[in-house]
């Protein structure tokens, strides 16, 4: 692999880290938006506070991680898509600020009366911005950037690519989180919370599914070049997504939580990753390469070290969150 | 609010200026979201080594005060790391929406800082819910050493921005050979000469702006005679972190500032009000605009200004009439925001002189209601001065957004004035979140004056569902 590759596979790296870690936490919105009225949907919003509470933040900056990696790589590519894709992506980012403030305002709001309005608005806004991000993903996906960018500002966005994405990314949330919540919930010995959670998660898990299926058809006149990839080189990653998608239903079917998330994450792993080797060599599809976009070799190799370092520090230091919060002690005590 | 009223002034300034319709309000955003976020970010850089100080003595004395004090700042903190890493998030989209023109020419030349300020963000961001969340359920000893990586990472975040805007003042690293730039040298950007006094510089202000506003907290609840030792205690160890910052930040300004006749001339004439470079030493001058060519309204005193900013008695400043027209800030704002820094920045370092002299000589000013009341003010005083400070380097800078290298206008994106749009909305957007802060924040006060300890949510399981009886 050249370095220009290896470069933008750990910069792929963080895309799939933030659609599992970053989307697991925007999903919990669609459970906190259909759990009911206040009385009848505070376990669950209580469940959500604890499970995505102390990990958010964290995993808000994989999105950084993306964001900077490739401004410095493929700096005329990120300049391309970000003044083609600017209502897109401000959206989001108006999502992103909405979604992360009214969390913690919520977290500690005095009356019933704030935590509605900042729960409404962070629930929807954590539903609403995976929208925007996988539109995104659709228009790099689907060949809407051009190389020297400002693009058409709406049907870069508005096209049957990037609403599909979008609508995946919505679905994928929702359903990431699911299983993570359900499993949570059984966990801290929630049963019925967690039977709750499962019969929705079901829900979102297959009507997600469905949506990817129907997608192939539009997709494959609107992003020709993507299709071809994912039908040909990323065949083996949409299958091993196809498989991780049921084996997850099938395991929360069968109240297996425990082997079901690692299930779900296979599953949108691979999918993400699919996209991302379904349009290898392209970083603007049709338009620029990886290789034609990559910055200067200098600063490449400076970012691997940045990464390995990342890799040494951040690695262990996340791990350890992750197993305080999966912890006995964590799950049963009641917030501080 | 404080960061809208900055961008306000720049439009005043700027709107005589023939650029293209969509850099004014460019602009405006970026110094809307960037004077929102610094304020937060200084939270972020100082808050955690405060808190450590404060917890540790809560264990170490075994004092249940500063334990109490200890936990209630690390929720405060919570929510405004919320809102920090957030508005953090905006610039980053910003750099790019806003100035494609910046990053698309040189993001690989100025990025490495920013990898490098990204992986402390996240260790920041991971021993924040670590240590947050902790609290009972890692052992003491332990858990106290959470926060000390997130004080570390603050000092490497504010490293590595500011080694970025260092670079954007006196670029570095790369070399221009027919409009292509070429030889990039990344190490030499993150490693750039004035990263390390510019850093300095903003690392002490963040102590300024946390200490003084912390501290002020606790002077207002003395002034309403709350005068228990909680007030006290959490009163006296920011003050101290505040002290030990104002006093060294007039030094650390003036290390930064030594050579800037050379580096940006320009920037030194509109710090100084220098209309014409004065035949032997300059004067230091005090206040004063300068309209349609002459100086009103200035108190000048002799030599200083040749003396503070060029070490001599005899070498001038550097007039504007140096300085192509083409190439000159807006010369008003920026002394004007000079000034108020380093007005508002030496009356902080006297006053806390003050303070410990009087304290040395056996009375504590603590009694003193004027004393409490300045202390009050400080924090609100401190944040001033740092705004006017970044508006006094990066108007300072105008036209250019790299040095010499790339003008502002260059960077900018294609659009139209529907950018104004766009500000409206963040206006709206930051004034809501602020006002949302504002609410959470002095609820959350008011409930622990109240005597509640852990400030459960209303929809929690002991109000919303102890009668349902749903759960376990």
């Amino acid at each position: 692999m050249s370095l220009e590759v290896v470069v933008a596979v750990a910069l792929f790296l963080g895309v799939i880290a933030y659609a599992v870690l970053g989307g697991a936490d925007f999903g919990a919105g669609f459970f906190d938006l259909t759990a009911g009225g206040s009385r009848r949907g505070a376990p669950t919003r209580t469940l959500i506070d604890h499970s995505i509470g102390p990990v958010w933040e964290a995993n808000h900056v994989w999105l950084i991680y993306v964001l900077v990696m490739w401004w410095t790589a493929f700096p005329t590519s990120f300049a391309a898509a970000m003044t083609t894709l600017m209502v897109p992506l401000l959206l989001a980012l108006l999502g992103i600020v909405l979604r992360g403030a009214s969390f913690a305002f919520r977290k500690n709001a005095e009356t019933m009366g704030q935590a509605r309005l900042f729960g409404s608005i962070f629930a929807v806004s954590s539903v609403l911005t995976p929208f925007f991000l996988g539109s995104v993903a659709g228009a790099l996906a689907s060949g809407r950037v051009p190389a020297g960018g400002n693009g058409d500002v709406w049907t870069s966005w508005l096209n049957p690519t990037s609403v599909f994405g979008g609508v995946i990314a919505v679905g994928t949330c929702a359903f990431l989180a699911g299983v993570f919540l359900t499993t949570d919930a059984e966990r801290g010995g929630r049963e019925r919370l967690a039977e709750q959670l499962r019969a929705r998660t079901l829900l979102v898990g297959i009507a997600t599914g469905a949506t990817v299926f129907a997608a192939l058809i539009p997709l494959n006149l609107d992003a020709p070049t993507l299709i071809d990839g994912l039908t040909g080189r990323a065949a083996a990653l949409m299958a091993l997504s196809a498989l991780g998608g049921a084996a997850t239903l099938v395991l929360l079917w069968r109240r297996r939580y425990a082997a079901a998330r690692p299930a779900a994450v296979l599953a949108v792993a691979s999918v993400v990753s699919g996209w991302g080797l379904g349009q290898y060599p392209w970083i603007l599809v049709d338009e620029l390469t990886i290789k034609e976009a990559a910055g200067a070799t200098a600063t490449l190799q400076g970012l691997l070290v940045a990464v390995a370092l990342a890799g040494a520090i951040v690695g262990p230091a996340l791990f350890y969150l992750f197993r305080l919060t999966q912890s006995k002690e964590w799950t049963h005590q009641e917030d501080h | 609010m404080l960061a809208s009223g900055i961008a306000l002034h720049l439009s005043d300034v700027a709107a005589s200026a023939p650029d293209p319709a969509g850099l004014l309000p460019a602009r405006n955003q970026m110094a809307l979201s960037l004077g929102w976020h610094i304020i937060l970010a200084c939270f972020g850089v100082a808050f955690p080594a405060i808190i450590f100080v404060m917890h540790l003595r809560g264990i170490r004395k075994n004092d249940q005060v500063a334990l109490d004090l200890a936990k209630k700042w690390a929720k405060v903190s919570a929510v405004l790391f919320a809102i920090g890493a957030v508005s953090g998030t905006v610039l980053s989209f910003e750099m790019g929406l806003l100035w494609p023109g910046l990053m698309g020419t040189y993001g690989d030349v100025l990025g490495l800082p920013f990898a490098f300020e990204g992986l402390a963000f996240f260790v920041e961001a991971i021993f924040l819910g670590i240590y947050l969340y902790g609290w009972g359920r890692i052992p003491p000893k332990r858990h106290v050493l959470m926060v000390l990586p997130m004080a570390v990472t603050g000092i490497i975040g504010t490293y590595c921005v500011l080694a970025v805007n260092a670079w954007m003042n006196v670029p570095t690293g790369f070399n221009v050979i027919d409009g292509e730039i070429t030889d990039i040298q990344p190490w030499k950007v993150l490693f750039n000469a004035h990263a390390f006094s510019q850093f300095a510089h903003m690392w002490v202000a963040a102590y300024m702006v946390v200490g003084f506003s912390i501290a002020g907290v606790y002077a207002v609840g003395m002034l309403r005679g709350r005068r228990d030792r909680h007030h006290r205690l959490g009163f006296i160890v920011p003050f101290i972190f505040a002290t030990i910052a104002a006093v060294i930040q007039p030094f650390v300004g003036h290390l930064l500032g030594l050579g800037l006749g050379e580096r940006q001339p320009a920037k030194l004439a509109a710090f100084e009000l220098a209309e014409t470079t004065t035949d032997g030493p300059s004067p230091l001058r005090l206040g004063g605009v300068i309209i349609d060519g002459e100086v009103k309204g200035a108190l000048d005193i002799p030599y200083l200004g040749s003396i503070i900013s060029q070490n001599s008695l005899t070498k001038p400043v550097p007039g504007l009439d140096t300085i192509p027209i083409e190439d000159q800030p807006p010369i008003n704002l920026t002394h004007l925001a000079f000034q108020s820094m380093v007005g508002i920045g030496t009356m902080l370092m006297l006053a806390v002189l003050v303070y410990w002299f009087m304290r040395w000589r056996g009375t504590d000013l603590i009694g003193n209601r004027w004393f409490l009341r300045g202390a009050a003010i400080a924090g609100p005083l401190a944040v001033v001065a740092m705004e006017a400070g970044w508006i006094a380097t990066e108007v300072g800078r105008q036209p250019w957004i790299v040095y010499g290298v790339m003008r502002t206008t260059e960077a900018a994106g294609d659009y139209t004035s529907s950018l104004w749009l766009l500000y409206g909305a963040s206006v709206v957007l930051y004034g809501g979140m602020t006002i949302g802060a504002a609410i959470i924040l002095r609820s959350m006060a008011r409930r622990w004056r109240a005597g509640e300890g852990d400030l459960p949510s209303p929809y929690g399981p002991k109000r919303a569902t102890a009668s349902k009886g749903e759960q376990r």
